[in-house]
């Protein structure tokens, strides 16, 4: 196995590709209303349409990675990738009409199933999840964790609440039970503002400030005492970066050791839960303009075995397999990035 | 020598362009306002296909709130992560002197008995001698 890529967003090629699998008054619901969908769980319009690569339109004029052997043909045969993992952005956890996001979520799975994972198996997927309800969510993912094709727990940066919130935990109590990683994933859009200073005005500040968003995530799950409480929680921050880790770390134990008290069941510095919780993957990757820096960032984060390489196909930022890194990194290292760290964690093979 | 034919000047209206491989290297030429130009069809960023992209203009300010449209149809922007170069020197919009896509030099020639014919045998146009042909030379880089 030489390349495993953590990031593909499979989408759908008609309205009956999900509407297929639903029936009754839920498949009426979808064919009257259809759904809330923002593309992506994003509320500014991309600098490029569907968000993706100019040239990932199949020929068929459909959306970009809606159509299978396109797919194959433009990412995983092109670039010789043993296995992908599907992170489908179909938005059943932003659906205000929360009942009708958790009878989307099995439909979405099982298209996801049925169109994607049977008939190629290089990809793997990640389980869609009404994720703004905990007990629906643990619901979804019991219902297709025993597939050892599905490897995940999909969820986003940008929730309603801060993730360490106990609404939340019903859904980390079903993915620890299953050994389940959760992949927390750039977007979102709950109907909040999407920065700390309200709303801004352009896709660029969508787009370069999501990681105040990751950032916002890790330090509640941290404070909020969710590793405490689920000491298996695998936790995947999928392209958030993670040149921000080691500041956050270091200001988040300067902080522990004076205001520790205020949350008593936070045991240990909060830097040890996330190198102990959390992988990251490693597009977009934040790029020092003196690129022998890179290095010296991925030293101080010291985190080699929880770093794993993605392409976010099929976006505009695209990272090409063999032209990702700024510098040429070791042979160790490299590989543990393309293969060895995705397939430990996700238990491929 | 290295000029190769590579295509009628009719072939290529004004906004359009036309990319073909020559010597094993993928070129895209286009034709800007009448001029031809000719770019080696690799970003210098990420590999695409950077002459399939799509043609656009350049969007300027020289402070906020104003905005400044010109040089329509002279600027291409890579499909995948958008970098924005000049068709006619092959420059990035954001680091011209440092960054760019290597242009090579186009003339527009009608006696063309010398040059490598490319993919265009000169026999398959019967009026070579009024027929203008674009060439492109690969020894030069603009």
């Amino acid at each position: 196995m030489n390349l495993i890529d953590c990031d593909i967003h499979n989408n759908v090629a008609s309205p009956d590709s999900i509407g297929k699998y639903l029936t009754g008054r839920w498949k009426q619901h979808y064919e009257q209303f259809g759904i809330q969908y923002y593309f992506s769980g994003g509320y500014y319009h991309r600098s490029h349409a569907s968000a993706a690569r100019d040239d990932a339109w199949p020929p068929n004029g459909n959306l970009p990675a809606s159509d299978l052997p396109f797919l194959q043909e433009q990412l995983l045969d092109k670039w010789d990738i043993d296995i992908g993992i599907l992170n489908t952005l179909y938005p059943a956890g932003e659906q205000t009409n929360r009942a009708y996001g958790a009878a989307l979520a099995p439909a979405i799975n099982e298209w996801i199933l049925r169109d994607w994972l049977e008939p190629e198996p290089r990809l793997r997927a990640s389980i869609v999840v009404p994720y703004e309800d905990g007990h629906d969510a643990a619901e979804e993912i019991n219902r297709w964790a025993d597939d050892p094709r599905f490897v995940q727990v999909a969820l986003v940066a940008r929730t309603q609440e801060p993730m360490g919130r106990r609404k939340y935990w019903p859904m980390y109590e079903a993915a620890v039970s299953h050994d389940l990683p959760l992949g927390m994933h750039f977007g979102g859009a709950p109907g909040l503002p999407i920065t700390g200073a309200g709303y801004p005005s352009f896709y660029f500040e969508d787009h370069c400030g999501m990681p105040q968003a990751f950032q916002a995530q890790l330090t509640s799950m941290v404070f909020e005492g969710v590793f405490e409480r689920f000491p298996t929680l695998k936790l995947v921050l999928i392209e958030g970066g993670f040149a921000w880790l080691p500041s956050l770390m270091w200001r988040m134990d300067r902080a522990w050791e004076k205001l520790g008290r205020e949350v008593p069941e936070v045991k240990r510095p909060p830097s040890e839960y996330v190198r102990e919780h959390c992988w990251f993957t490693t597009q977009p990757m934040e790029e020092p303009s003196q690129r022998r820096f890179f290095r010296q960032m991925l030293n101080t984060i010291n985190m080699d075995d929880r770093i794993m390489f993605a392409t976010d196909y099929p976006h505009w930022d695209f990272d090409a397999p063999d032209l990702a890194f700024p510098v040429s990194i070791d042979k160790d290292l490299r590989r543990k990035i393309m293969v060895d760290n995705a397939r430990g964690l996700y238990k491929l093979s | 020598m290295n000029k190769h034919i590579v295509a009628t000047v009719d072939e290529i209206p004004i906004g359009g362009r036309k990319i073909m491989e020559i010597n094993g290297r993928s070129i895209g030429i286009f034709n800007v306002n009448g001029e031809f130009f000719a770019l080696l069809n690799r970003c210098p960023h990420a590999g695409a296909e950077l002459c399939t992209g799509t043609v656009t203009g350049l969007r300027q300010s020289d402070a906020p709130g104003e905005y400044i449209w010109d040089r329509e149809g002279e600027i291409v922007r890579c499909p995948w992560h958008g970098w924005e170069f000049d068709i006619k020197t092959g420059q990035s919009w954001f680091d011209p002197t440092r960054v760019r896509v290597r242009p090579y030099l186009v003339t527009v020639e009608s006696d063309v008995s010398d040059y490598q014919p490319g993919p265009f045998m000169a026999e398959s146009y019967p009026t070579t001698i009024e027929e203008s042909f674009i060439v492109v030379d690969l020894s030069r880089s603009k």
